[in-house]
């Protein structure tokens, strides 16, 4: 396993906004990453840098052991697929997968031009131009476009967010697969958690400029370093220190050892699973999930709360 | 790269520019050869003391305010008119006017007046001046008031004649404030390319009438004349203020 | 709404059909006519002033014209489009360079053109200049020739050629740009394969407009060429004038307009084809 993109340190101000803060972390070879975030968080600024589309005002960018911070982006073995995918309207898909090849010299191009478009399923398409392509189309252009220059890393700016909600869920097995398959390392930055935990091997979290945790999405899931990355990974129940997340919590009517009294508020039944909302004595609320659909709670109910220690978490901050 | 762009932009503003700054600047000059000797303002007087050129300036003048009047008065009706409902053969006809070479209009009028006037005792002067700088000038105004059109929403009449205006009411009281940037801006255009139109005022101007780009074309072809780079700088000059005027207004609306 | 609607159009309507479609037709229609004995024109309709289009000496002042219209718009893009790039690219002050170039268009043709017989002729500044530099002894024949009025054309019509292209530019998604520099491409070459391609309807555009103005042109050939670039322009007015033959004149007006409308129905069937 070796690294092949380390960011040290980089920071970037646009004015008076300090974006990125003293980011660093690095990506293993072959690994899906996924940088996370609300909007504004500095991730897509920090995919910029990565790309070369923008310099860091300190810090380093180092790919393979080299730094390219001085780079150009057309002299970085890097390649984006962009939001909005960016195809040249004015070239057909086939020309556009091109592009970068015809840069490079390359003389036959026929071949690996072929290779893209067949892992990419754009049989019979190669020839039509963007605007004749749909959504997912001109999504796996760009990913060929890009992909068939091998880059070191494959950067992706927000790959869902631009598609049919009804077509995410596939694509982001299909981009997994794809990774897999190309074993190119992939940097995908997006704002939506559930894509970032069903797809990534590494996700790091980042905060209004701040990068608060690197980890596997277990990890960052069960063992979240700030409230801020539980909070964004899934519900949490707050008490004091410590947190619950609200599949853990377990409610009974009877009590039992370790176990909290609480009132029942409110219960919502969402299908395949409901929520219970229950207070405290001591007067916090407490969302507990409940899966299956056979409950038997009401408002108003006297209940007992209870959940592993093991379940607790426990932010640094 | 970076750095031949501004450079080559410089060269070409140069070649914008430098061509009337240095007949400003020669317009000050005190021999009439180009060779500078000293400042003086004697051309400048030259022309206050010529009759003709006063009389000419004044035509000219006289024309594009009553041509201007008329042209974007019924350029303006037009344009709204269209913004309605299509009307293909009015506007096909504008859009061919547009295109249709100057020379090609100015001989064509000259030869529909020479017609008319078998049946009508009038002859060519002012006032085929202005008719012709009307029809020309009209196409023009219905491309900009046009323009501006489009950037008004069609639901605010009918929200004005919902709540009781009659269609001219909601022209007058709602659409027409919206288009007053466009029709000043109309009116400019159509002045200006009045009051420099030569082709077709010379055609049609007849003997009697001269207006100020005539008597300028007779000085410039019989060779250079310092007293025209004093009147082309004053028209310039005058243009050029009455557009910055009219652009900083605009900016500020 | 029908009513005010035909009351705001009429006034149009009947200035177009009086002084534009029937002096049109009027001229049209006198191509077909005989000169008579001291000009005007008389019948019997006859087709000889067409037929003598064909004579070699029109035919050369024809081919001058479309060859000088033709240089001067081809000078136009290779100067505006650069110009035309560089104010798309200068960010906040855009406006300011914009109105820069457009700013001596808006004064007056006959001035402009004018200012260049001062520049140009014998004693001119251009020569003045050189001859005091020690740089000639002789002054240099710049005025009343063909370049005179190519120089002349493209002062005057370079504008024309900026605003489309600029405007072309603007429109340009900028993540083409990355996305072109992304995948390898040097500045120079994303320009020559992203920018110039896609700029390409605004240089058509461009083109027509200065092309068509430049074709039908007089002022500039009479004044920077001295009668010694006889362009089409001058030709007409020749014939209405001094010559006074007219029906002469009016198939040549109807050749000319011919040409330009075929020139612009071939523009407006293409213009269907742009991608942006």
């Amino acid at each position: 396993m070796s690294t092949v993109l380390e960011l040290r340190g980089v920071s970037k101000s646009f004015g008076a906004h300090r974006a990125a803060d003293n980011v660093s972390f690095s990506i293993e070879k072959g690994c899906l990453f996924a940088l996370v975030g609300p909007s504004g968080c500095g991730k897509t600024t920090t995919l910029r840098m990565v790309a070369g589309f923008e310099s860091p005002d300190s810090g380093d960018v180092i790919l393979n052991g080299q730094r390219i911070n001085d780079l150009p982006p057309y002299r970085r073995n890097v390649s984006t697929v962009f939001q909005s995918y960016a195809l040249f309207p004015h070239l057909t898909a086939r020309e556009n997968i091109e592009f970068g090849l015809q840069r490079a010299g390359a003389k036959d191009l026929a071949g690996p031009v072929a290779k893209m478009i067949e892992l990419l399923s754009l049989h019979g398409k190669q020839d039509r131009r963007p605007a004749q392509l749909s959504g997912g189309e001109k999504q796996r252009v760009a990913l060929a476009r890009s992909l068939v220059i091998e880059p070191d890393v494959l950067l992706l700016d927000e790959p869902l967010s631009a598609l049919d909600p009804n077509l995410r869920k596939q694509v982001r097995l299909e981009l997994k697969a794809l990774q897999r398959r190309t074993g190119i390392t992939f940097v995908m930055v997006t704002h939506d958690r559930d894509e970032a935990l069903s797809m990534a091997d590494q996700i790091g979290i980042m905060n209004r400029g701040n990068l608060e945790q690197v980890g596997s999405p277990r990890e960052l899931y069960l063992q979240p370093a700030t409230r801020f990355v539980a909070g964004f990974l899934g519900s949490v129940n707050w008490m004091g220190e410590v947190g619950v997340r609200p599949e853990c919590v377990r409610v009974e009517s009877e009590a039992s050892s370790r176990s909290r009294a609480a009132v029942v508020r409110d219960v919502v039944f969402l299908g395949n699973c409901t929520h219970v909302i229950s207070r405290l004595d001591s007067g916090e609320e407490v969302l507990a999930e409940i899966a299956g659909s056979g409950v038997l709670f009401s408002a108003g109910q006297s209940v007992h709360l209870s959940w592993n220690t093991t379940d607790e978490l426990r932010p640094r901050s | 790269m970076k750095r031949l762009l501004p450079l080559y932009a410089t060269f070409a503003y140069a070649f914008l520019h430098l061509p009337l700054l240095v007949l400003t600047v020669f317009s000050f000059n005190s021999s009439k050869f180009t060779v500078w000797e000293g400042f003086s303002l004697r051309w400048y007087r030259a022309i206050a003391d010529d009759p003709q050129l006063m009389e000419a300036a004044w035509n000219s003048l006289l024309i594009a305010i009553v041509a201007t009047a008329f042209a974007t008065v019924i350029g303006t009706l037009c344009a709204y008119g269209l913004w309605k409902r299509d009307a293909p053969i009015l506007k096909g006809s504008l859009y061919v006017s547009l295109v249709t070479p100057e020379i090609v209009t100015g001989v064509s009028m000259l030869a529909f007046f020479q017609y008319l006037f078998r049946f009508m005792d009038v002859r060519l002067g002012l006032h085929t001046v202005i008719l012709a700088h009307i029809a020309f000038s009209l196409s023009f105004v219905v491309i900009v008031v046009a323009a501006r059109l489009r950037t008004v929403d069609p639901a605010l009449e009918e929200a004005a004649m919902d709540l009781g205006a009659t269609e001219w009411g909601a022209f007058y009281r709602v659409t027409l404030p919206a288009l007053v940037p466009g029709i000043a801006s109309a009116a400019l255009l159509a002045f200006t390319t009045s009051f420099d139109d030569y082709v077709i005022t010379s055609l049609v101007a007849g003997v009697d009438s001269e207006t100020l780009p005539m008597v300028i074309y007779g000085m410039a072809r019989k060779g250079v004349n310092p007293s025209v780079n004093a009147i082309s700088a004053l028209i310039v000059l005058a243009l050029g203020v009455l557009i910055l005027g009219a652009e900083r207004l605009r900016s500020d609306a | 709404m029908e009513r005010l609607r035909f009351w705001f159009l009429a006034p149009s309507r009947l200035l177009m059909a009086v002084l534009f479609g029937a002096p049109l037709a009027i001229v049209f229609f006198y191509g077909l006519l005989t000169r008579g004995t001291y000009g005007g024109q008389s019948f019997p309709l006859t087709d000889e002033n067409f037929a003598r289009l064909a004579d070699p000496l029109y035919l050369t002042i024809l081919l001058r014209s479309f060859w000088l219209a033709g240089l001067a718009t081809a000078l136009c893009v290779l100067m505006g489009f650069p110009l035309a790039l560089f104010i798309a690219r200068s960010g906040s002050r855009k406006n300011l360079f914009l109105h820069l170039v457009m700013l001596p268009f808006w004064t007056s043709f006959l001035v402009r053109t004018y200012a260049w017989m001062f520049l140009l002729r014998d004693t001119g500044l251009i020569n003045t200049v050189l001859q005091s530099a020690g740089l000639i002894h002789e002054p240099l024949p710049l005025l009343y020739n063909d370049i005179a009025v190519v120089i002349g054309l493209v002062y005057g019509y370079l504008p024309f050629m900026v605003l489309p292209i600029f405007s072309t530019l603007e429109r340009l998604d900028p993540a083409l740009l990355e996305a072109a520099a992304d995948l390898g491409a040097r500045p120079l070459s994303a320009l020559w394969r992203v920018t110039l391609p896609l700029t390409r309807p605004g240089m058509v555009a461009g083109s027509l407009l200065d092309f068509i103005p430049c074709l039908g042109a007089y002022l500039t050939p009479d004044l920077l060429g001295g009668g010694k670039s006889i362009m089409i322009g001058n030709l007409i007015q020749n014939q209405f004038t001094s010559a006074r033959d007219w029906p002469f004149g009016s198939a040549l007006s109807l050749a000319l307009t011919a040409i330009v409308m075929v020139l612009l129905w071939q523009f407006l069937r293409r213009k269907g084809e742009s991608f942006l």
